[in-house]
């Protein structure tokens, strides 16, 4: 068929060879994005949902129908270790009833003499639960920045899904656990004061 | 230097037939600027053997913490290395370190360097016929490359990694211990090392599929190709394909610890789990590319010493291509703990089960090869037996680990560490060790004493049967793995355990004293010294080969089968 040299057939399977090797480097790399994406999509590892208000309205009107299963929802709160907030739930549980909203609040307070910027990191435990646990307002969607000595009030509005009803890894689950970790922002992430050395 | 050029030449008068087939160059060029492949993978074997070496001496100090509760040698490690010995944080960082550098230094620059630098650059070319590889001087950077890494894996253990001194992260490296855990260069050599080891092993793998693909002899088809190429070829397909992804993820770990990214950092984003997702996909076809080429040379065994064909030459090739291309979905049955729902624990589960069909396969056809077949035990056999058998072992606590269910209890136990240690260092090292038998009068043209070989198999099994067995019930009754201390409820099975190594080591004394004596002694060994039951091209050639061979191509004839590729035509075909 072709006349090509060995010499030319053996760099054009090399430089194959090396396109597959560039293609999975690039592929490990998009592998970033991607589970990112997996994780918001399924709730995978109890990443939370967010949802709009018309979704809540469309789950409220759901949840008439399905008959009143309530949840005990737990709030929890964490800082980062070189994070200088107090920062914890006014409530600690909660009872409310499938696809209802409810609203509940957290008070983060700046110690320190400086103004920090922080985010809120989160998830849900159990972690089946992630899907179902939509949020239509968060404070953990944005950055908060808080003077020396400034104290809020951080409100998270939140329904869960009917649709938890129908799922089996749901069965036995009456409580889910809420929670938050406040990172400083834009934080170099290495930082030696957090070693013990 | 100039006294072994003159040596090389007074070999090469011997042989003044061949002359410009045996024509060397000077020791330096001959062994440091090296592109013949056959010289490569004896500078690959020896530095297979120094950097086992190392990794065994660490395993012994392992051991002998181990040996009873409480902490009686990290201490004097620590002040060997510079370190505080009294400090309680050094002396359990230096556990770390050690159990670190002991899996990097075994996977990476004991049996890959072995396995495919080794006996696959020696014998792949041999086997298919090829003057040599297909690129002989990025063969070359390859084996360098492999030795910076090494260089550089060593030079970590004398930097701070954050608790003490050397990268404490276990092989794994998993984030975030490895990034905000363990300030210092250390872990960056680590890393360092990894980059320039898999940089070589991709360089390597690239090479061999182009040797295999274009340069077979005329007439060998790849379904007469010899197993033990086919695993060659299956095993750089997955180094090809799994080693850039670990290449992106310790990058990732790189810029994570020093440029501030936050790939694995959830307080910019990241998520650690994504590391461990990214490194097993990489991990799991790593133990295949440690175990494939392994499972050809037994192949090759196993047929030569029952004077038999393998049995199911297409269902053993394409057992190692079924069983490459599953090793590359079932990465997470190794992190079965990090909270994964049970319907994604169901599918690892399943699909890791499978894997044992492929694998099975394999030993039922090494079984039927020597069914009916004239057996002789000679060393390299032997060896293949215990692979075979322990192999099989590690095998069955494979399926055992593969429930999601139950590795919840087994996770990080010392069940898993018998289990991969008798794949590796059972599975892996006696089919190195079978295959050194096998090859090592063709790649020195000496004998070594069969009767030394058969010492060094006997107290070598019954060493390591004594190390490893007993962490099957170590592991049940709760032991976890990674830690210099235990409750002193596991004292009985850890003592036999460290008198365990004492006799590996002595077996090992016994392997050194062998190669000496056939270096020095060892009688002459002929061309195909085993006989009737090699079949393989190789066996067509002097022992050692020629510094060049097949100037003129071998032809497969119609007549060779892929068992069969140097008989003469039958006169009544």
């Amino acid at each position: 068929m072709t006349t090509m040299t060995l010499e030319d057939r053996n760099k054009r399977t090399m430089m194959i060879a090396f396109g597959m090797a560039l293609a999975m480097l690039g592929l490990g790399y998009a592998a970033v994005p991607l589970y990112d994406l997996f994780c918001r999509v399924t709730g995978f590892g109890g990443t939370t949902q967010v949802a709009s208000e018309s979704d809540a309205a469309m789950a409220e009107r759901l949840a008439a129908s399905a008959g009143g299963v309530s949840y005990s929802i737990r709030f929890d709160a964490n800082t980062a270790r070189n994070m200088p907030w107090e920062f914890k739930p006014v409530q600690v549980t909660d009872s409310v009833a499938i696809g209802q909203r409810d609203m509940a609040f957290y008070t983060a307070r700046n110690n320190s003499d400086a103004p920090i910027t922080g985010t809120a990191t989160f998830n849900v435990e159990p972690e089946q639960a992630g899907r179902y646990f939509n949020k239509i307002q968060c404070f953990c969607f944005t950055e908060q920045t808080l003077q020396p000595g400034q104290e809020i009030r951080m409100p998270v509005l939140y329904y869960v899904d009917p649709a938890a009803l129908e799922d089996p890894n749901m069965e036995g689950v009456e409580q889910i656990t809420l929670s938050y970790t406040f990172h400083k922002a834009g934080q170099e992430p290495s930082s030696g004061e957090e070693n013990p050395s | 230097m100039a006294t072994t050029a003159e040596g090389f030449d007074a070999h090469h008068e011997e042989h003044a037939a061949h002359d410009h087939a045996d024509h060397k160059p000077s020791f330096f060029s001959r062994w440091f600027m090296s592109t013949n492949h056959k010289d490569i993978g004896t500078l690959y074997l020896i530095f297979a053997i120094i950097a086992g070496v190392i990794g065994g001496v660490i395993s012994g100090l392992m051991r002998a913490e181990l040996g009873s509760p409480g902490l009686q040698v990290m201490g004097g490690v620590v002040n060997f290395l510079g370190g505080d010995g009294a400090s309680f944080d050094q002396q359990g960082h230096m556990w770390n370190v050690l159990i670190t550098a002991h899996g990097l230094i075994m996977v990476f620059f004991m049996v890959m360097p072995a396995m495919i630098g080794g006996f696959g650059n020696w014998f792949v070319p041999l086997m298919i016929g090829a003057p040599d590889m297909a690129f002989p001087r990025m063969n070359n950077i390859s084996f360098w490359l492999t030795v910076a890494g090494f260089f550089s894996l060593l030079f970590s253990l004398f930097v701070p990694g954050g608790t003490g001194l050397g990268a404490g992260t276990g092989w794994t490296v998993y984030a975030p211990l490895s990034t905000t855990g363990s300030v210092g260069p250390a872990v960056d050599f680590a890393i360092f090392s990894l980059h320039l080891a898999g940089a070589g092993s991709i360089l390597g793998a690239t090479n061999f599929i182009t040797t295999i693909f274009n340069m077979r002899a005329p007439g060998m088809t790849l379904h007469k190709m010899p197993l033990f190429v086919w695993s060659v070829l299956v095993t750089a397909f997955l180094l090809l394909l799994a080693l850039p992804v670990l290449a992106a993820a310790i990058t990732m770990l790189l810029t994570d610890r020093n440029f501030g990214t936050t790939f694995f950092d959830p307080a910019g984003g990241g998520d650690p789990v994504l590391y461990q997702h990214l490194f097993w996909f990489f991990g799991h076809p790593e133990v295949y590319i440690m175990i494939l080429p392994g499972f050809g040379m037994i192949s090759q065994i196993v047929a030569t010493f029952s004077r038999k064909p393998v049995f199911g030459y297409l269902g053993m090739a394409y057992a190692m291509v079924a069983i490459g291309v599953v090793g590359f979905i079932v990465w997470a049955h190794h992190m079965y703990t990090v909270g994964l729902d049970v319907n994604t624990k169901m599918y690892f589960t399943a699909a890791t089960m499978v894997i044992a069909v492929p694998t099975g396969i394999k030993i039922f056809s090494w079984i039927a090869t020597m069914w009916g077949g004239s057996l002789e035990f000679k060393s390299p056999m032997v060896w293949a037996l215990g692979f075979i058998f322990l192999f099989t072992v590690g095998g069955v606590t494979g399926v055992v680990l593969a429930n999601g269910g139950i590795d919840d209890n087994l996770h990080d136990t010392y069940y898993v560490v018998a289990h991969f240690h008798y794949v590796l260092s059972m599975g892996a090292v006696f089919s190195l060790f079978a295959g050194f038998y096998y090859w090592f009068p063709k790649m020195s043209g000496r004998w070594h004493s069969e009767f030394l070989s058969h010492v060094h198999f006997w107290i070598f099994f019954v060493g390591v049967n004594m190390i490893f067995f007993p962490m099957h019930f170590l592991g049940l009754q709760g032991m976890a793995r990674r830690y210099p201390d235990y409750t002193p409820a596991f004292t009985y099975w850890n003592e036999i355990a460290t008198y365990g190594y004492m006799v590996m080591g002595v077996s090992m004394i016994v392997f050194f004293v062998n190669i000496g004596y056939a270096l020095v002694a060892g009688k002459r060994a002929p061309g195909n010294y085993w006989g009737e039951g090699a079949t393989t091209l190789e066996w067509s050639l002097s022992s050692p080969p020629p510094f060049h061979q097949f100037e003129t191509l071998p032809v497969i004839e119609d007549h060779h089968s892929a068992d069969d590729h140097i008989s003469e035509k039958p006169a009544t075909a």
